[in-house]
């Protein structure tokens, strides 16, 4: 590589370290969001422009808030100046100073919470999903809205859209820049968390296209979950959440085989699960075991996902202590989606016939109506008392339900391998 | 990707000089800015070579070797492991760490860690059965 182009990478690498924590910054001094990533990608080009030549500053950070920092106060001075002249005119405030909040001093305040305040502007209520999804990609995660929209596979434009709408309704809704403490804080998480986990899944199980899991997305997610843990270590759900994130991103690698076809959770080679990520998972549940007594609902489907990986092989699962938390989850959301879920467990636990028993109490149930792992759930469980003809209707209707054409391709061959032999 | 992320030993750290307050609390306040950031997935100090042990593999015998070791500036006085976008990142991030051995010259070195994806083609014989029995089902399952 060439020196500009290696100048370029360590630009494009500081800009990945920085720019959350230098929006972050500047939105709590301008208090307007789509200003603060004007002044940051100006600080940006500017490191495009000088860093070539003089080299990488020794703090990057430091000289990209510097940058920001004059632009800032050089668009302040402007604004005060057009302030002032339309006051004279006016007469309205002749005499009384101009005001402008004191950026010079307020820059160099503590920004170590930042992170956290981008955090929760990105994923502010007020904001639909797909707004705090796209934002919180874009600003957190450093992503390109075309990064996005490949990820998400949706137009770019789609994605640009989200944006700024999204900035618009922060401006408009004139959500406060200032960090919420206690239980205030406590009260924005949900939605926090919610959009972690939304990037994680659709990295996970990838709802539409050919690829089953896309890693990058994963990775994005755990790292932001990790940074909300980091920031707020007081909060069981947070760890909670992590721990689901570490536990399942751990068996990525096991889940799809070498031509992309998916591999069911029992069935796969549990040697390639990610020991580090097992093992993070793991202490992050029992933190968040520590801190909240009943578990929250990110908890307990950790709680879940540990029974898995702790066991070393897929026969010593314990079915039962699963099927316990499960009952703990369909208290806690009354989701007929971890109804289905329970109703795997049980059929795990006690045999399939029970399990079935609990699935067909399921199938009227409208929430679930076009939601494939129904008739892939009651699929199983026929194939397993031996009822095949059923069974294959079953994975043919789950097939066709299906989005994702890996998932499509494995309920056909399970379809097939119910058929007569001859 | 990951990373690991290597601080190389020091006379001082060999000799078992134990960091100043000063280093401990800015090494953790960069160890804060990791983990705040979501790139740190593990890390630790390490005893200086005094209290380590080689096993020396060759000929067909397992020799163990007690420290300390020769090569001071090869020996690794600490880790991490980070999760990173890319090389150019894990480089920034160390940029950022405070200097490790004041008043020495010392190296902190980025190794990017192995992800099965590297191996490729280069799976195992058996993986590679399994695949091609794999593959030759598929194929049935086409052609029925």
């Amino acid at each position: 590589m060439s020196t500009a182009g290696a100048t370029r990478e360590a630009i494009s690498a500081a800009w990945r370290v920085e720019s959350a924590r230098l929006i972050g910054a500047l939105a709590r001094l301008v208090r307007n969001l789509d200003l603060a990533e004007d002044l940051a990608q100006e600080a940006l080009v500017a490191a495009l422009e000088k860093w070539p030549e003089s080299g990488i500053p020794d703090n990057p950070g430091a000289w990209l808030m510097a940058a920001a920092k004059n632009r800032a106060i050089d668009r302040a001075r402007k604004q005060r100046l057009v302030d002032h002249k339309h006051g004279a005119m006016s007469g309205e405030i002749a005499g009384a100073p101009p005001q402008v909040p004191d950026l010079e001093s307020a820059i160099d305040e503590d920004v170590g919470d930042d992170l956290l305040r981008l955090i929760l502007i990105s994923c502010h209520p007020v904001l639909p999903t797909e707004g705090r999804v796209a934002l919180t990609l874009r600003l957190l995660g450093g992503l390109t809205t075309d990064e996005i929209a490949r990820a998400f596979l949706v137009p770019e434009p789609t994605v640009a859209q989200r944006i700024v709408r999204a900035k618009r309704t922060l401006a408009e809704a004139r959500v406060p820049f200032e960090l919420p403490r206690g239980p205030e804080l406590v009260a924005r998480l949900p939605s926090v968390l919610e959009v972690a986990y939304l990037i994680f899944n659709e990295g996970y199980s990838a709802t539409r296209g050919d690829e089953l899991i896309r890693t990058d997305l994963c990775e994005d997610a755990l790292r932001l979950g990790r940074m909300i843990a980091g920031h707020v270590p007081d909060n069981a759900e947070v760890h909670g959440l992590v721990a689901l994130m570490e536990l399942q991103a751990s068996r990525a690698r096991a889940r799809v085989d070498a031509n992309g076809q998916p591999i069911l959770l029992l069935e796969q080679d549990r040697s390639k699960w990610d020991r580090l990520l097992v093992n993070r998972g793991l202490s992050a549940l029992a933190r968040a075991e520590a801190m909240a007594q009943p578990l929250g609902p990110y908890t307990l489907q950790a709680a879940i996902a540990a029974c898995h990986a702790r066991a070393r092989r897929a026969g010593d699962t314990d079915w039962k202590r699963i099927v316990a938390l499960y009952d703990a989850l369909v208290e806690m959301t009354g989701s007929p989606v971890v109804e289905l879920n329970r109703a795997v467990a049980v059929g795990m636990a006690f045999g399939p016939a029970q399990g079935l028993e609990l699935v067909d109490t399921l199938v009227d149930e409208p929430a679930l109506e076009h939601y494939h792992l129904l008739p892939s759930v009651r699929g199983d469980l026929l194939a397993k008392l031996g009822r095949k003809d059923e069974a294959r209707a079953e994975f043919e209707r789950a097939a066709k339900m299906a989005q994702n054409s890996r998932e499509k391709e494995l309920l056909l061959a399970r379809a097939r391998s119910c058929e007569p032999r001859n | 990707m990951r990373v690991m992320v290597m601080v190389k030993a020091s006379k001082n750290s060999e000799a078992g000089v134990m960091p100043s307050e000063k280093l401990l609390t800015e090494m953790g306040k960069f160890n804060e800015e990791l983990v705040k950031s979501g790139i740190m997935l593990a890390g630790d100090g390490l005893h200086p070579s005094v209290k380590g042990k080689r096993i020396r593999f060759g000929g067909g015998k397992k020799q163990v070797i007690d420290g300390p070791f020769a090569e001071t500036k090869e020996l690794v006085a600490g880790y991490w492991i980070w999760q990173v976008k890319s090389m150019d990142e894990a480089v920034e991030w160390v940029r950022r760490c405070p200097d490790p051995m004041p008043g020495e010259e010392s190296e902190i070195e980025i190794r990017p860690i192995f992800s099965p994806e590297d191996f490729g083609p280069a799976l195992t014989p058996e993986l590679r059965a399994k695949e091609e029995a794999l593959r030759a089902e598929s194929e049935r399952l086409k052609r029925s």
